[in-house]
């Protein structure tokens, strides 16, 4: 913990006090984000998908088939949709970043940048763990889109649901209390899958397995972190909300 | 030769997890020489550069650089001191997401904080062609060989034109041939850009073209020092050992 103190007071200081690495920030938002839109978007669109077949059957019985759009909307957008999108992106971006800066360690490229008088922090950490928070928030807001819009298919083809209908109760079923909360957990678990692929990747050791060891510790660290965060930020929104 | 002492290591001792790799190195480089550090690998030849580089601090003894103590600069005194500095890695260390341009480009905008496409075009052609390699400008440093990418590392160093070139095994990996054509290469860079040089090697062929002083290292102490000559003909054996 102290070792990750220490790597996060440095991407603090080298954030404010450093020159800003705009270029490298937007290769990095185009690699995290433009990269992972089709993988986001397949998922949120079966995860809608399932949800709604899964569910249908059970609130049929109880003659509350109306109240599908409505609760595949709240979960999705509320847990689901964030929890399992941060957790496809860890095992994506995570693993990437985890591999490609340990490689970069094993092979002295960190160590020629810093010996060169370059900082590397500022040009490698820096841009990834801002792209990973700024472009995981918004993979989960476009798979949470495709999610309504799998759950509309389904309806539609085993009911008789309309597209107008079913975005009507979706949207309106949600309460502010359901977004933000959502949206603020996002931008952590981009924070910590940028973070954690970053710090593994960085203080890998120099060996070739270590780049293994690196992409697959910076995955298993990434998933833990996020249900952790995920944990707290429910329970911490939940009493700020309902107190 | 001018006397002045560019680099000065007295009495470093570095350990790492309990085992002692540098003992007691005693060293000086003085302006416009190039010194060859010969000894068997895991000897700590690359572990004294690192200290020297700053990349690893050492646990006692002092390494002076221009007079100032490594150990004790602080970031700005670092950065400044690693602006002078050229360090050629093992494997060269190219930047391999860059193209070969934009390998040379990257310290001109990050060290020097060049900002004029003209002149770091101008630049990145200069060095290219100084090592030859002007045609692979828009190459990927994976489509490079071996020999390639050391003289292209070489490049990326001398770029930023520094005064000290370190050199960790600068021919390992390389065929006879390509360490001799890396070996000419290096003493005409320092004559070109009037570098001092500091060389890591066990390559006896590189260190008889580069070497105007060899210290032998052997456990982590300096046990020998002299010209190629003075060592082939040493009364020591095992010194002698390293030139049969």
């Amino acid at each position: 913990m102290g070792e990750q103190g220490i790597f996060l007071r440095s991407f603090f200081r080298n954030l404010l006090r450093e020159e800003f690495e705009f270029e490298e920030f937007a290769r990095q938002s185009y690699t995290i984000g433009f990269r992972s839109i089709g993988i986001c978007a397949l998922t949120g669109f079966i995860l809608g998908i399932v949800l709604t077949l899964q569910s249908q059957p059970t609130l049929k019985e109880f003659g509350a088939e109306s109240y599908i759009p409505s609760m595949v909307s709240v979960s999705i957008i509320r847990e689901i949709g964030p929890v399992i999108i941060a957790l496809i992106c860890a095992g994506k971006i995570a693993s990437s970043i985890g591999a490609e800066l340990g490689s970069m360690n094993v092979t002295e490229q960190i160590d020629a940048m810093e010996v060169s008088g370059a900082n590397p922090v500022s040009f490698l950490v820096v841009p990834r763990i801002l792209a990973c928070t700024l472009m995981i928030p918004l993979l989960t807001i476009f798979a949470d889109a495709m999610a309504l819009v799998g759950g509309f298919t389904a309806a539609a083809l085993s009911g008789d649901m309309t597209i107008k209908l079913y975005f009507t109760k979706a949207i309106s079923s949600l309460a502010f209390s359901d977004v933000f909360p959502a949206f603020i957990k996002s931008i952590m678990f981009g924070f910590s899958i940028g973070f954690v692929g970053c710090f593994i990747g960085f203080n890998s050791n120099k060996g070739t397995e270590s780049v293994g060891l690196a992409a697959n510790s910076s995955v298993v660290t990434a998933s833990i972190w996020i249900i952790v965060i995920d944990a707290i930020v429910v329970q911490v929104t939940n009493s700020l909300i309902y107190s | 030769m001018n006397q002045e002492a560019i680099i000065e290591i007295k009495g470093l001792k570095k350990s790492f997890n309990g085992k002692e790799v540098l003992k007691n190195i005693n060293l000086t480089v003085r302006k416009g020489e190039n010194v060859v550090v010969l000894g068997k690998s895991g000897q700590g030849k690359s572990v004294t550069i690192k200290c020297i580089a700053g990349l690893l601090d050492q646990d006692e003894g002092d390494c002076l650089v221009f007079g100032r103590e490594v150990k004790e600069m602080d970031d700005q005194e670092l950065k400044g001191l690693r602006s002078k500095l050229g360090f050629l890695f093992q494997g060269a260390a190219l930047y391999d997401s860059m193209t070969v341009r934009e390998n040379l480009a990257f310290p001109l905008k990050k060290v020097l904080k060049i900002k004029d496409r003209k002149e770091i075009r101008e630049r990145s052609l200069e060095v290219l062609e100084a090592v030859g390699l002007a045609d692979a400008i828009d190459k990927m440093p994976s489509d490079l060989s071996g020999g390639m990418r050391k003289r292209l590392g070489l490049a990326r160093t001398l770029i930023v034109r520094p005064e000290i070139m370190l050199y960790d095994e600068p021919t390992t990996g390389l065929d006879t041939i390509t360490s001799k054509e890396i070996s000419y290469l290096m003493l005409e860079m320092q004559k070109r850009y009037k570098t001092t040089s500091l060389i890591i090697t066990h390559d006896i062929p590189c260190a008889e073209l580069t070497a105007d002083r060899i210290l032998v290292l052997n456990e982590g102490e300096i046990i020998a020092e002299g010209t190629y000559d003075e060592l082939y003909h040493s009364d020591d054996e095992f010194i002698r050992s390293f030139f049969k």
